[in-house]
């Protein structure tokens, strides 16, 4: 205490007094709690009105079959009908071939920093460009891709370029969430196995993923919707279709983002309106689900390290 | 280990003649595994080096092209027998935008962050959290088109109040019209957007105050908000810093819904630097003229832009990794507790 008190003179300015709870003290602690409270209900309050929003004007096309079977074919802004069946496959399509090339790399690359690279110098570097492959905006990402594959290569704008363009987008996601769990693997684990004589690879695959594979799969989740709602990678690497194109390789592509982009400009019609605001129901619907599921999985298979 | 039958009690001393034998031992296995992890390691630092060799190899030729100052001129007319492209005004606008946007969101959060961790009932704190959370799954191109239809309308009170205490300032000049499609309300629009990102990190910091700065806080008799002011906020100072230069990065490079809310000044129009007009950031004007890509020449001009766009936020992004690094709560060197929260605690303890 004495050598607290010795410190004192040069902190005077702060001194607080706290005997008593005076009028002022008071008055700034519930205008504090008021503010705070304040904040908070004001970053809800766009939450709930784009909610509102998006679901009061698109709920009523997700009750039609047409909707989830029918595509955009034919269909002008001024008629009403045909559904989003285009679109959500696109989404659905360029959203998987995305996972297929990410993943892989994330989990191996994850699996690199934890296991393999620990401390290195190696690691470290390849640590800070995952960093710096995070803050990469989808528009540069999507800029790169223009320029080899378009540019450099001479191919055509098709399904496939806007996948190879998520891939910057989504491998750093899931590769950093695999690395925090595979870090949360207690060492014990490995030890026993090695201990047991099995190689370090096998005990990686059968005992170390294993235990980190709910997080894993979580982390994919999250990757995956962070992805899907992407829009400015579509506007440069593919056009819309509004036809039912399954090629990724070749062709025009339709998909969500873009199905809305297209109607924007023609809200004042209501047949362009409705599908618009139906078309951002669906996808948010989607990456909800994604959402959602990845939090259900997170709770069921949650490391326990004692 | 039974087979090297060391009697119990004996030092286990290595024995180099009796080698245990567990069978194959797998080295190619190994090697093949680890080859791989060291691949896909090594692949990703590939491919950021290719993101940047490539976007440069394409941008110099434009770049040596161009008829003006790059760095400092307005002009955009990257067609043409001799290309004239400067990123000034794009400069201007992504930068200044993103700034409002953080000024708005960044006191949001940390009152957001607070309440979520100090505040709301225990039972609610959980779900108000994944609520806020909500914000980031919906996708940017809803929040341009929600924005600039529904939001803008309710933001021309604000202009025009801004405008009439503020006008005299070229930066708050009303232009004529009630173009709601402005750099303001793109501001605000970002603001909300980066608000998920900057709460979730901040309140991840203000979790991990020591529960002995808080609970000696309050021992003392502090307040609750004395308590936060003396311990939680010094403590998470560092954290919040680089959360909200998370959130500006993200800013910078928002690209949909930005396209969708400002519109494009006219060709003919004087350049106005008022928050209150339209214009055009990196992302949205590249995004705005994908079809004009089609010359190397001008492609070349619209991918230099786009290297500017990721050198500014790499440097910001690097930042934020930086602080994080220097003074994460629980690291190595939590230098600024002692000076600012520690100090205050310590005299409080006196007191």
């Amino acid at each position: 205490m004495t050598t607290l008190a010795a410190n004192k003179p040069a902190y005077d300015g702060q001194t607080l007094d706290l005997t008593g709870k005076s009028g002022a003290r008071a008055f700034r602690n519930t205008l504090a709690t008021v503010l705070i409270t304040l904040a908070f209900v004001l970053a809800l309050i766009p939450l709930l009105w784009i909610l509102w929003t998006v679901i009061s004007k698109g709920y009523n096309l997700l009750f039609d079959a047409g909707w989830w079977g029918e595509s955009q074919r034919g269909i002008t802004v001024r008629r009403e009908g045909g559904g989003a069946y285009h679109a959500i496959m696109g989404t659905l399509i360029m959203g998987l071939i995305t996972a297929l090339i990410a993943v892989p790399i994330a989990i191996l690359g994850a699996i690199y920093l934890v296991e393999y690279g620990k401390g290195t110098r190696a690691a470290k570097v390849v640590s800070f460009m995952i960093d710096i492959l995070t803050g990469v905006p989808s528009i540069v990402a999507a800029l790169f891709v223009y320029a080899v594959w378009i540019t450099v290569f001479g191919f055509n704008r098709v399904g496939f370029a806007v996948s190879l363009s998520l891939v910057l987008l989504m491998l750093p996601v899931v590769l950093r969430s695999t690395e925090e769990m595979l870090k949360l693997v207690p060492d014990e684990l490995r030890e026993a196995s090695y201990a047991l004589g099995v190689p370090k690879w096998k005990t990686i695959l059968k005992v170390v993923v294993p235990t980190a594979f709910g997080g894993i799969v979580t982390g994919v989740m999250l990757g995956l919707a962070r992805v899907m709602g992407e829009t400015a990678p579509l506007l440069i690497l593919v056009g819309y279709s509004k036809n039912i194109n399954l090629n990724p390789f070749d062709g025009f592509m339709g998909a969500l983002p873009t199905m809305i982009n297209q109607d924007r400009t023609e809200l004042a019609l209501e047949p362009a309106a409705d599908r618009v605001w139906a078309a951002a129901l669906t996808l948010i619907l989607l990456i909800l689900a994604l959402n959602l599921l990845a939090r259900l999985i997170a709770r069921f298979s949650t490391i326990k390290s004692k | 280990m039974t087979e090297s039958g060391v009697e119990p009690g004996a030092t286990a001393a290595p024995e180099p003649d009796r080698k245990l034998d567990l069978g194959p031992v797998g080295h190619l296995g190994d090697r093949l595994f680890g080859g791989l992890a060291r691949g896909s390691g090594g692949l990703v630092v590939l491919i950021v080096a290719f993101v940047g060799v490539f976007l440069l190899a394409l941008a110099i030729p434009a770049l040596a092209d161009d008829r003006s100052s790059f760095l400092f001129s307005r002009i955009w007319e990257p067609g043409g027998a001799e290309p004239r492209f400067g990123i000034a005004a794009l400069f201007y606008t992504t930068v200044i935008s993103s700034i409002i946007a953080m000024l708005i969101a960044v006191p949001i959060a940390i009152g957001v962050a607070l309440f979520v961790t100090y505040y709301a009932p225990k039972r609610l704190a959980a779900p108000v959290a994944h609520a806020v959370d909500l914000l980031a799954t919906v996708p940017s191109i809803i929040y341009g088109l929600w924005g600039i239809l529904f939001f803008a309308p309710i933001l021309r009170p604000v202009i025009d109040g801004l405008d009439g205490a503020l006008g005299w300032i070229p930066v708050f000049e009303k232009p004529l019209g009630d173009n709601v499609g402005v750099v303001f309300t793109a501001s605000v629009v970002l603001a909300i957007m980066i608000l998920p990102v900057v709460t979730a990190i901040s309140r991840e910091i203000f979790q991990q105050t020591p529960i002995a700065h808080r609970e000696g806080a309050l021992a003392l008799g502090a307040t609750k908000w004395e308590m936060i002011r003396m311990a939680v906020l010094p403590y998470g100072r560092s954290g919040v810093v680089s959360a909200s230069m998370l959130g500006l990065g993200r800013a910078l490079g928002e690209t949909v819904a930005v396209l969708i809310i400002l519109s494009v000044p006219n060709g003919n129009d004087p350049w106005n630097p008022s928050i209150f007009a339209g214009g055009e950031t990196f992302a949205s004007k590249i995004a705005n003229n994908a079809a004009e890509f089609d010359s190397p020449e001008k492609t070349g001009a619209y991918i230099a832009a786009g290297l500017v766009l990721f050198v500014v936020t790499f440097l910001v992004n690097s930042a934020a990794r930086i602080i994080v690094d220097r003074s994460a709560p629980g690291g190595k060197r939590p230098r600024r507790n002692r000076s600012a929260g520690g100090a205050a605690a310590k005299e409080g303890a006196v007191a």
